[in-house]
């Protein structure tokens, strides 16, 4: 296997990384909404925390497309 | 069909502009870019905006409403997360927040239509590793100055077993020091990818409306009916980062102002 097509082969590995990532951010919401159900009065206040959550998972899918970036313009 | 292929990532490119690409200080290109025209008219158009509603009306008119809508918003922010002393830190964080909104949303107005080519800011990491580095420079000098070297008990946290800190400390100083790297990096990744599927998608539709009327019906059509979800996802986006990096920023001013 030549180097170019390694390459995109590793690019497009990356890309498991963000469908992975999308497991993350919908756990996140999904807990957030259950909790939310069950207490409705404490929600609002938590929504902060929510998107720090929100923040985290998602970072770590956009990594996976900044290497798959870097693969393909950089390497 | 290589010749007609879209260049997703054509949009990005950084060209002086008006004849200023040999402007040169102390041997540095100096050029007024495309990216400098962008963030001039966000800014511009930030302050036409926020100038409009200021007007101090007992009975606020929408515009005044809108405003102070923002501003209620991003005050609220600090006090929930600072609290009363996070005050200090509201124009800094308004103007942080409504930059990084503006110029996420101004890089998706279609201006194309009309032949001009809008382009984000925020898409570069040279611009939002600036706004990160600048978060946080004005941590680490609140944190500094306000506990002087206390602040370094930040990387241990309260109640740590004494034969852990050796473990802790390195983690603890390694997951802060990476925090301009993050904060900057969420930002301009997050607008980048969503431009770029933008751009493939409409390099379907384009390459599927030329390809025949049944490539057109099975492909062009779809990928267009998706172009314009995407477009409403991106302008959640473009909202949704701006409200992180505020709210991390002021999370991680939290941690200088409060210290635990």
């Amino acid at each position: 296997m030549d180097a170019e097509s390694a390459k995109l082969l590793g690019a497009g590995l990356a890309a498991i990384g963000a469908g992975l990532a999308s497991l993350g951010v919908g756990n996140v919401f999904a807990k957030f909404l259950e909790g939310a159900l069950r207490n409705p009065g404490a929600a609002d206040g938590q929504q902060g925390r929510l998107f720090i959550g929100f923040a985290a998972a998602e970072l770590l899918g956009l990594l996976s497309f900044v290497v798959a970036m870097i693969l393909i313009f950089v390497a | 069909m290589a010749e007609g292929k879209v260049d997703p990532v054509h949009q990005f490119t950084i060209e002086p502009l008006f004849g200023t690409d040999h402007w040169n200080i102390a041997g540095y290109n100096v050029a007024f870019t495309n990216s400098a025209l962008w963030m001039a008219i966000t800014a511009v158009v930030l302050m036409v905006f926020v100038a409009g509603g200021a007007r101090r009306a007992v009975v606020p008119g929408r515009w005044q409403m809108a405003v102070e809508g923002f501003t209620g918003f991003v005050d609220n922010l600090l006090k929930s997360n600072i609290g009363e002393s996070g005050r200090k830190y509201l124009p800094y964080i308004f103007s942080l927040f409504m930059f990084i909104l503006f110029s996420n949303l101004l890089g998706l107005l279609p201006l194309a239509l009309v032949g001009l080519h809008p382009f984000t800011a925020t898409s570069h990491f040279t611009v939002t590793g600036v706004l990160a580095v600048m978060s946080f420079a004005i941590v680490l000098i609140v944190g500094f100055a306000k506990h002087g070297l206390h602040f370094f008990s930040l990387f241990v946290p309260h109640g740590t077993p004494v034969p852990m800190i050796p473990i802790i400390f390195p983690i603890e100083l390694i997951s802060f020091l990476v925090r301009p790297f993050s904060l900057g990096l969420r930002l301009f990744v997050a607008m980048m990818a969503g431009h770029v599927l933008l751009e493939v998608l409409s390099g379907f539709v384009i390459s599927g409306t030329n390809a025949g009327v049944g490539i057109f019906f099975l492909a062009g059509v779809p990928s267009f009916l998706l172009m314009i979800g995407i477009c409403a996802l991106e302008l959640l986006v473009a909202g949704i980062q701006a409200y992180v990096f505020a709210l991390l920023t002021c999370v991680y001013l939290n941690d200088a102002e409060n210290l635990h």
